[in-house]
């Protein structure tokens, strides 16, 4: 038991050590810290100036506490009298300091965290090198358990992807036909809520071309693990081209078809030449019981997903109603 | 628990049972205004969500409104007398005064149901939207509240007859009146935050 | 209703938890009778009012939740340390984490703290019961009957699988319907009036029922975290309530307030929420801190260091707590100046603890440290703790949040001060106190044990989730990518050496009550500093004989250093208690049948049960028993043979 204990005591000390290995070594790894765009470079640099702090506490803290557990050990060898005073109450001046100090990094952590939040809630600077560009709105709406993309000044719409440009600053609309959900592209920047009824605004922005994930990252029901996305960000002449493709070639969309993709369940890709913004908006209050009043009966249902499923293993029904409903047009 | 009898000082006040429920009557208290706050910032979240449902504004009466709340602060007063009879040790004071207040309760009661059944009518119930939801949620919780306290009082009452005047039945009366008082408290609340500023907007 | 559709079905697992549930009731049933044992269930426990038989009905129905929960976390874990694992499908998955989580928080964490509180708490300030003790027994069997109610969502009606968070709309009626969220709604509302009611019970009990002349900073520390608890309790506990009766009239009776239609709002139901729950989590952690300075402080054989800044800090945390809500959703997009008050409201918190952690430390600063297992647990805590404060304190600065929230670095967050700090102060406290209860210590050597493989265990289990979470894995998510196979492997690993832990200490709790050595004296580890250990053991069901005056903090140290106890044979007086009585039990038996009836919307049962509650709250109005006198006689003969005089 000795033994152990001592082991123990190591282990504990060389937790923060191995803290900073892994946060270091894994740098490039951790999507959260492998940033690909400004926003999330700011919440990299914030995060990572927090952990000096973390780790100075932790380090004391750690430092203090083993000396303690060492040195005072009843039946440590060596032990002397002069280490027992079992009268001791208190020490004003000592508890003040370690009251003050602690204040004092909350101020230094909270002085960086306000300034980030107001950063956040414009769209990136531009670098000195660039000229500043007007935001790319993007409606990013979700639906049990697939996302909407609609590009209301491209007039395209797509499922369950979406192309950005890069160094071009992106202005989601989020919002949200039925449960609350969250958009969150660790590699592009932090997440903020869809919501029905109402309309949230998130800057993102990509400067490195890629393919980034994105996904759900709030709980919404079974489908909730596959509600993903893949970004695609690449140059603005190729986006230029994607989007005039996608306007050319992609079939209109229409409310019917829309209503079809809004029942809940899980959808493949899919990209269209026209919004459903032209009819609904549920981001704005009068959209936001679009979708419970089309499909109510259908939320009760499971789905009985198993994790190697996907879209595609869901798709034979779905399929089958596609072909009717395309030869209905 | 000791059971040492004080020889002086408000009867209910004399055993320590009786200080003891007292304290945690007000406790209880405490936590009722936090349940009742709850409510009222529901309904002020909720103000205005009337959907299709008619507003406030064209329903609330002021009459009935007046006349419940004449009745409610009313008993609020003979309910005060009648812990006032007590004190002097008056068992038919007490139980007088109490029966005024059951019958302006009972009123009061009366003129809610009333309410309710005609706002129903007007389209406008538990289910037509959010802001009514938490209308009939806040007002239905007092009234609730009301209803239980008519009851309580009722066991009280019978306790009376059965025993007269000890720490223990006046303690009981005691905590009744402080019952009834808060649930007062919060119907001028109700009054003025949701009648009154229903009526105006 | 059809049969099949009353049971749920179709699942092996189900089964499996339906036949064992089956037996062991059986058996249960089988043995109760077999050794004439009902009239003895009855009389000594289920119509019990004594604060202690309370407590200890408590500890051991959070034992069991314990089990429920962390078997439900082996099973979440199983099916996480592989990609593509077919153990649960996602409909499963999403039962099993809301109900971990709920019963956890409120059918393990806090029961198992109140539990303690029960049995310690009156005994510390030298109380003879709780201000209320009908009352107490009310809330215990509310408590009960409402972790039963969650329960049987297993293999009645369906789990709920809307998080224990349940939010709405997806928690609605429309998004799930079925009884399943139904369940969570009336047992977390039936467990909830006891709860109320308990923080009523201790407040007035410690605030009017403390020694002759002890002053409030003379109140031993856990007594204290108590107080402040109860403060917390009384103030929260009522949002909850009114919470879950929004969504109640919302999913049974179609009102609108967090529907998609009606211009209901969903949101709201998230801040009523928080409002409880933030609160709620300082209600776990506040009574850990007051047995982690008891349990030091005696074992440290030493005053607690800052007894005075202690108490202030628990006191500015308990009001901070309510300050800070709206920190679970930075990411609603209230806008930055909101998000930046409530993050520095948030680090503040940070303070306060920091100067806890300081003071622990202080205490153990020339102290001569005695290794037991209730000291490692608590030692344990000081540097696990610190790391679940400190990404507190990075998941509390709202811009990093976004990338942290709702990721497995907030399920580590919360894992290491819910485990590091209530697990273990349970444990530590449980440990610590268990001779006081059963009149014989826990083993050492199997608690050894039991600690290392649960320590090591949690910090393997926990530790690399902070990763995961920074490596993009979402919370709630019932599959994993390869991309985080390697640290949700060792995490799974870790999760099932907790799980040797926990089996070890169950048994180390049956080998003790077989062979341990019998308590022979009040003061177990020698080094009893409050008044618990100034009883004999056992504690007779009067707990004091007669009432020293307290004049210091550390009574009995005091006590002792004067040679008095608690059993001064001239000053023995008839004692009066409260009798016993079924009427609690079978008053929440009757809300159970009601929320039962709720949870199906059958109103016939629902109406049913709630009359025959009220007739039982008529015949207690006209209740008029006055308990009894224990004679002088009967007293001088307990203490006489309980002390071995
Ligand atoms: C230093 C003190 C602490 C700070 C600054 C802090 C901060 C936070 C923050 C900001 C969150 C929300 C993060 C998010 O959702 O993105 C959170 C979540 C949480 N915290 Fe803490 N915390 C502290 C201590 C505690 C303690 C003592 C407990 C309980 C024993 C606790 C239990 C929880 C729980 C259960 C959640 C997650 C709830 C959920 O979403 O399911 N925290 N904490
Ligand atoms: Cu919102
Ligand atoms: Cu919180």
């Amino acid at each position: 038991m000795k033994n152990i204990n001592r082991l123990f005591k190591k282990g504990l000390a060389l937790l923060p050590l191995s803290m900073v290995l892994l946060l270091s070594g894994c740098n490039s790894e951790l999507a959260v810290l492998d940033p690909k765009g400004p926003v999330a470079q700011t919440q990299k640099d914030l995060i990572l100036y927090s952990v000096y702090f973390m780790l100075f506490i932790v380090v004391v803290v750690f430092a203090a506490f083993t000396y303690m557990v060492v040195k005072y050990r009843e039946n440590r060898p060596g032990r002397k009298e002069t280490d027992y005073d079992p009268h001791m109450h208190g020490n004003n001046k000592i508890e003040v300091i370690w009251t003050v100090i602690p204040f004092i990094i909350v101020i230094a952590l909270s002085i960086p965290t306000v300034d980030t939040l107001f950063q956040l809630e414009k769209p990136p600077e531009v670098e000195a090198n660039e000229e500043e560009q007007e935001p790319l709105v993007i409606h990013a709406t979700t639906a049990d358990w697939k996302w909407f993309f609609s590009y209301p000044e491209e007039n395209i719409e797509t499922v369950n992807y979406l192309h950005i440009p890069t160094d071009r600053p992106i202005e989601f609309k989020l919002s949200s036909a039925d449960a609350m959900t969250a958009l969150w592209i660790p590699r592009l920047g932090g997440q903020k809520y869809n919501m029905a009824g109402m309309m949230n605004t998130h800057y993102l922005e990509a400067d490195e071309e890629g393919v980034y994930k994105g996904r759900n990252s709030n709980f919404n029901g079974e489908g909730f693990t596959k509600q993903t996305f893949e970004v695609y960000a690449e140059s603005p002449e190729e986006y230029d081209q994607w989007v005039s493709e996608t306007q050319d070639q992609a079939p209109e969309l229409t409310q019917e078809r829309y209503d079809e993709l809004l029942a809940p369940g899980l959808t493949e890709e899919h990209e269209f030449s026209s919004t459903h913004l032209a009819w609904v908006n549920h981001g704005n209050p009068e959209g936001m019981d679009y979708a419970i009043n089309r499909h109510f009966e259908k939320y009760g249902e499971l789905m009985h997903l198993e994790s190697h499923q996907d879209a595609e293993d869901f798709m034979d029904e779905e399929n089958n109603d596609d072909h009717e409903s395309d030869r209905d047009h | 628990m000791s059971s040492h009898e004080l020889k002086t000082g408000p009867l209910e006040y004399r055993t320590e049972e009786g200080r003891l429920s007292i304290l945690g009557f007000w406790i209880f208290l405490g936590a009722e205004i936090v349940l009742f706050a709850t409510l009222f910032a529901t309904y002020a979240v909720l103000f205005g969500r009337t959907a299709d449902a008619p507003s406030p504004g064209e329903l609330f009466e002021a009459k009935t409104v007046l006349i419940m709340t004449f009745m409610l602060l009313t008993s609020s007063f003979t309910c005060g007398i009648a812990i006032h009879e007590m004190r002097r040790g008056s068992v038919k004071g007490l139980r007088n005064w109490m029966i005024v207040t059951l019958i302006l309760g009972l009123g009061f009661l009366g003129f809610e149901i009333y309410e309710f059944v005609h706002y129903s009518h007007e389209g406008a119930t538990l289910q037509s939207s959010a802001y009514w939801s938490s209308f009939f949620t806040l007002a239905g919780t007092h009234g609730l509240h009301v209803t239980l306290g008519i009851g309580w009082v009722i066991l009280l009452l019978i306790q009376l007859t059965q025993r007269g005047l000890t720490p223990k039945t006046s303690r009981k009366f005691f905590v009744i009146g402080l019952y009834w008082h808060f649930l007062d408290v919060v119907w001028i609340f109700i009054f003025t935050s949701v009648y009154l500023i229903g009526m105006v907007v | 209703m059809q049969l099949d559709e009353f049971f749920v079905t179709g699942e092996p697992l189900i089964y499996a938890g339906m036949v064992s549930i089956a037996l062991v009731t059986i058996s249960m049933l089988f043995f109760l009778t077999y050794y004439k044992k009902w009239g003895w269930l009855w009389r000594e426990w289920l119509t019990t009012v004594d604060h202690k038989k309370i407590g200890i009905m408590y500890i051991l129905s959070a034992l069991a939740m314990l089990f429920r929960g962390g078997v439900d976390a082996m099973m979440m874990r199983t099916q996480l340390a592989f990609p593509n694992m077919n153990f649960l499908n996602a409909q499963h998955y999403d039962e099993i984490f809301t109900t971990h989580g709920t019963v956890m928080i409120i059918f393990m964490a806090m029961p198992f703290l109140i539990g303690l509180m029960n049995f310690v708490v009156p005994l510390q300030i030298g109380a003879r019961d709780v201000a209320f003790p009908y009352l107490n027994a009310l809330s215990f069997w509310s408590f009960l009957f409402g972790a039963m109610l969650f329960n049987i969502s297993f293999v009645i009606g369906g789990s709920p699988d809307a998080g224990w968070t349940s939010y709405t709309p997806l928690a609605g009626a429309a998004m799930s319907p079925g009884p399943g969220q139904n369940f969570y709604l009336l047992g977390l509302q039936l467990s909830g009036i006891g709860t109320l009611a308990t923080g009523i019970n201790f407040m007035v009990t410690i605030l009017k029922m403390r020694a002759p002349k002890m002053r409030m900073f003379q109140m031993p520390i856990f007594t204290w975290s108590t107080l402040i608890t109860s403060f917390i309790i009384v103030f929260a506990f009522p949002i909850l309530t009114v919470a879950l009766a929004l969504m109640t009239l919302d999913r049974i009776f179609g009102a609108q307030f967090f529907t998609l239609t009606g211009e209901g709002m969903p949101m709201m139901w998230a801040n009523l929420f928080w409002m409880w729950g933030h609160p709620e989590v300082y209600i776990v952690i506040l009574p850990a801190f007051g047995i982690f300075s008891e349990v030091i402080s005696a074992f440290a054989r030493k005053q607690l260091f800052g007894y005075k800044a202690m108490v202030w800090a628990i006191i500015l945390i308990a009001g901070l707590s309510f300050l800070v809500w709206v920190h679970h959703f930075f990411t609603m997009g209230a806008g930055a100046f909101v998000n930046s008050v409530f993050s520095i409201s948030t680090m503040l918190i940070a303070v306060p603890t920091g100067v806890k952690i300081f003071n622990w430390l202080g205490t153990l600063y020339k102290s001569k440290i005695n290794n037991t297992v209730a000291m490692m647990w608590a030692l344990a805590f000081i540097p696990s703790f610190v790391i679940g404060g400190v990404t507190g304190v990075m998941l509390g600065m709202a811009s990093a949040d976004y990338q942290f929230h709702n990721t497995y670095f907030l399920v580590a967050h919360f894992h290491y001060v819910l485990i590091a700090g209530t697990v273990f102060a349970c444990f530590s406290g449980l440990v610590f106190w268990y001779p006081k209860m059963f009149g014989h210590k826990l083993n050492e050597r199997l608690g050894k044990w039991s600690f290392w493989f649960f320590v090591i265990g949690f910090h393997v289990c926990f530790f690399p989730q902070y990763f995961v979470g920074l490596d993009g894995m979402p919370r709630r998510v019932f599959t994993i990518i390869p991309e985080w196979m390697p640290l949700n492997i060792i995490s799974t690993v870790g999760a099932f050496g907790m799980g040797v832990g926990f089996a070890i200490f169950v048994f180390a709790i049956l080998y003790s009550y077989r062979y341990s050595e019998r308590e022979k004296t009040g003061d177990s580890w020698d080094n009893g500093r409050t008044l618990e250990w100034a009883t004999p053991t056992p504690v007779p069901f009067y707990n004091f004989a007669t009432l020293p005056h307290i004049d210091s903090q550390d009574a009995y140290v005091k006590l002792k250093q004067e040679g008095k106890t608690t059993f001064e044979e001239d000053e023995v007086e008839p004692i009066h208690m409260p009798s016993n009585t079924g009427q609690p039990f079978i008053m929440m038996a009757f809300m159970f049948v009601s929320g039962f009836g709720l949870v199906f919307e059958w109103m016939w049962m629902a109406i049913g049960g709630l009359l025959a509650v009220l007739v039982m709250m008529i015949i207690r109005s006209f209740d008029y028993d006055e308990g009894f006198h224990v004679e002088v006689d009967e007293i001088k003969r307990t203490e006489r043979s309980a002390r071995r005089l």
